[in-house]
């Protein structure tokens, strides 16, 4: 980093986000004391400090969470579209108007950078709300028949990595298609969802169409294998998935899950190379790569790897890391120990298999759950650092010779999320993208998102889909 | 640090004829536009603020080619910037001088009293600015006019029509003779006209083209046209002489020119520097601005920062 021009600090301020000691479960339109009275604590990833206290969700919070929702059903899904679709937008406008407030609570909680927040997590989320608010009077007009039927109460678990994000692809589908919910924030980062209850209260929402239950993987147990639950969404592990796959198995549930992944960012020789080292940090780097749609392995062209990795390596000097909410941070926190141990211990496999290992010159906090930016060469499909999906800021690097090798090597995983390709060619984008077996593919770009594009992956990346008109009919009876 | 241009690197060979020149210039890698203006929008978020502010400020108004490039330029005019650009804010003297006043090769000697015993260099447009539509005799004619009455740094224009039919190597020639004309002490900045060269390909070719044959800066614009310097086509002539001085060991400055008016757009430039060439960069011998307004701004928010207050228009001079 260039030592002449040192940017201050340029700290947003904490000011704006008013953060209770203690929250309670939100249900039936008030915030109440779990039955049993068990709380946890949510700390700040990025100082370790404790933000407040959260009531803990168990099985009679659960029940009492779907009754509210099943009570709350049956008025809810016979409005008409167009009266859902008011609550939405006005759910939007408030995300809006608090997007601030939001983007400071949520680099808090989640340990993500400032910028992060406000220009792609608080957007993203507004314009998920808008665009559902959108479809819900034209539901006729899906593609579905004449007047498709929502399913009823949707139990929904969500992850850390983007909490408020998965809530509103979550819930905003669910709301605008008639359902009511009940879901399940992540035990790291619970408050942003439970801010979503103020706006829900605050929007004049009826009663029980949205509760919300902190807690953990009991918690998020408990309300899949709810037996008045008629939907199940889940986005997080492909482990958990797959439990969650045999517990609903033989009931009438309807299943989204969208798990793991092990992106593959394929970049061919003639390639733009300055776009594609941005879209390459970019695809492993944003949110600390604890994203499922990672960019996690590159896969470069064997005749252009010197050039690329030198290019990358000097971009790589430049990412910030520190205090999330300075604004000028590109790298903020791991969001959790436990986390964190799970990224050192399999950058320590990849050491002991023998991969390179490289990282920036770059200092590390004293306190809070920290990961350099690192890369990995000499790495073969036969690394667990190809294979696994590691959730942090690890890049792997292979390389191919033709074509059709990147094809096999790319698709060469259980996973099927996304995948980018980098070529100036585009008949080869068109070619590549049609054999790779993944659900989002970028062409020289990556991690973009719109509510308008489908999201969800193929193999043990999940199924169903989010976002878009195909978003719908996870939760239509169709 | 790398002396600026010797015909001597490892590229001269691809200047040997137009077929290897096209066949170089087309090899470069392709620009992603959408990829290239996300990655200059993202840098332009950066928040520079107090002791890092001051820093930028100071530095943007040492890099400022302070510019009269009117028909009704007079004498008098130019005495007036010169006397600006040596001295930028009456009420402080511990404001740094401009790089540079830039005018047209027939106000040179005006230029050259005005800043008479200052660090302030005197540049001049010729090769019969902006549209660089004359024979080439013309084009040497007025520089050479130019450097004798005293100029220490030549903006050129390249043919933006025989670049645009793919006559590289008349572009290239040009400019050869151009720099040999401008002789050992003046150096030459070689201005493409982004605006009109129009896709990021091109400006990308451009660059290069410039390097090979030997220019010492490359400047965006001739502040002529609709589409200026902006952040994207800066960014992109960054990464030239970055990659450029990769390959060759040869340090060439950069200057974007046109529609750069306030302190908040000048920073954002000096962060694409900071954080795509670095420092090396930093110094008003590699990188400057062509701008007029940009300096009154720049000296406004100056004394806000010294003073708290904003003191508003009627506190920096106008010319």
């Amino acid at each position: 980093m260039a030592s002449a021009f040192e940017y201050a600090p340029a700290p947003e301020s904490r000011a704006i986000v008013d953060i209770a000691p203690s929250y309670g479960l939100f249900i039936d339109g008030e915030f109440t004391e779990a039955a049993d009275g068990k709380v946890f604590k949510t700390v700040s990833p990025s100082t370790e400090e404790v933000l407040s206290e959260i009531a803990r969700a168990g099985e009679a919070d659960v029940d009492r969470a779907v009754a509210a929702a099943r009570k709350a059903f049956e008025k809810w899904s016979a409005l008409p579209g167009s009266e859902r679709a008011k609550y939405l937008f006005r759910i939007a406008r408030i995300i809006q108007e608090r997007s601030r407030e939001l983007a400071v609570l949520e680099t808090l909680d989640n340990g993500k950078p400032i910028k992060e927040t406000r220009d792609a997590d608080l957007p993203l989320v507004a314009a998920h709300f808008f665009y559902y608010a959108g479809w819900a009077d034209k539901l006729e007009h899906a593609g579905y028949g004449a007047n498709p039927r929502p399913l009823g109460v949707a139990g929904q678990v969500i992850p850390w990595n983007f909490p408020l994000l998965m809530l509103a692809w979550k819930i905003a589908p669910a709301l605008a298609t008639g359902n009511t919910v009940v879901l399940k924030p992540a035990e790291t980062t619970p408050l942003s969802a439970l801010f979503f209850a103020d706006i829900c209260r605050q929007a004049g929402l009826p009663k029980g169409v949205v509760n919300i239950l902190p807690g953990y993987g009991d918690t998020g147990a408990a309300l899949v294998a709810h037996p008045d639950v008629d939907k199940v969404a889940f986005t997080g592990s492909t482990a958990v998935g797959k439990e969650i796959a045999r517990t609903v198995a033989g009931t009438r549930k309807k299943l989204t899950l969208e798990l793991g992944g092990k992106g593959a960012n394929i970049v061919f020789d003639d390639a733009p190379i300055d776009q594609a080292v941005e879209g390459i940090v970019n695809g492993i780097f944003f949110n600390q790569g604890q994203v499922c749609c990672a960019g996690s392995r590159l896969l470069v062209q064997e005749s252009i790897q010197d050039e690329l990795l030198d290019s990358l390596k000097r971009r790589l000097a430049t990412l910030r890391l520190g205090d999330p909410l300075d604004k000028n941070t590109d790298i903020g926190a791991i969001n959790s120990e436990e986390q964190l141990a799970r990224i050192t211990t399999l950058v320590e496999q990849g050491e002991a298999e023998g991969a390179e290992r490289w990282s920036p010159a770059c200092e590390i906090p004293a306190s809070g759950y920290w990961f350099a930016p690192t890369l990995f060469t000499n790495v073969t499909q036969a690394h667990r650092i190809a294979r696994d999906e590691i959730f942090g800021p690890v890049l792997s690097v292979l390389t191919f010779r033709t074509p059709d090798e990147a094809v096999a090597k790319a698709n060469n995983t259980p996973y099927g999320l996304s995948a980018g390709i980098w070529t100036e060619k585009g008949s080869r984008i068109l070619a590549v993208a049609n054999k790779l077996r993944a659900g989002v593919i970028w062409s020289n770009t990556f991690n973009k998102f719109d509510p308008t594009s489908p999201f969800g992956g193929y193999k043990e990346s999940g199924f169903g889909r989010e976002g878009g008109r195909h978003g719908l009919e996870a939760y239509l009876d169709v | 640090m790398p002396t600026t241009a010797s015909p001597a690197h490892p590229l001269t060979d691809v200047t040997s004829s137009d077929s290897t020149l096209r066949r170089f210039l087309h090899g470069l890698p392709g620009v992603d536009a959408v990829g290239l203006e996300a990655r200059a929008a993202s840098l332009g978020t950066r928040s520079i603020k107090t002791t890092a502010k001051a820093y930028a400020i100071d530095l943007a108004i040492s890099m400022v080619d302070l510019t009269t490039l009117e028909g009704a330029d007079t004498p008098g005019k130019v005495r007036a910037l010169g006397a600006k650009a040596v001295h930028p804010d009456p009420t402080d003297r511990t404001t740094p001088a401009t790089a540079a006043v830039c005018v047209y090769p027939d106000m040179v000697p005006a230029a050259k009293a005005a800043v008479a015993g200052s660090t302030v260099k005197v540049a001049s447009v010729a090769t019969a600015f902006p549209a660089g539509r004359a024979p080439i005799a013309v084009k040497l004619a007025d520089v050479r006019e130019a450097v004798a009455a005293g100029a220490d740094e030549i903006d050129m224009v390249i043919d933006r029509g025989a670049f645009l039919a793919g006559q590289y190597l008349k572009v290239y020639d040009e400019i050869v003779a151009v720099k040999e004309t401008c002789g050992a002490d003046a150096r030459l900045k070689v201005i493409f006209e982004t605006g009109e060269l129009s896709t990021y390909d091109n400006i990308r070719r451009a660059g290069w083209l410039g390097m090979l044959a030997g220019a010492d800066f490359i400047k965006t614009s001739t502040g002529k046209v609709a589409v200026n310097a902006t952040p994207a086509n800066t960014l992109l002539m960054l990464e030239a002489v970055r990659d450029f001085r990769a390959q060759t060991g040869v340090q060439v400055g950069v200057k974007p020119a046109g529609g750069i008016r306030t302190s908040k757009d000048a920073i954002k430039f000096l962060v694409l520097v900071n954080e795509t060439v670095g420092e090396d960069w930093l110094d008003n011998h590699w990188f400057r601005f062509g701008a007029s307004s940009l300096l009154n701004d720049l000296l406004m928010q100056r004394q806000k920062l010294a003073t708290g207050r904003y003191s508003g228009p009627d506190y920096v001079t106008v010319d």
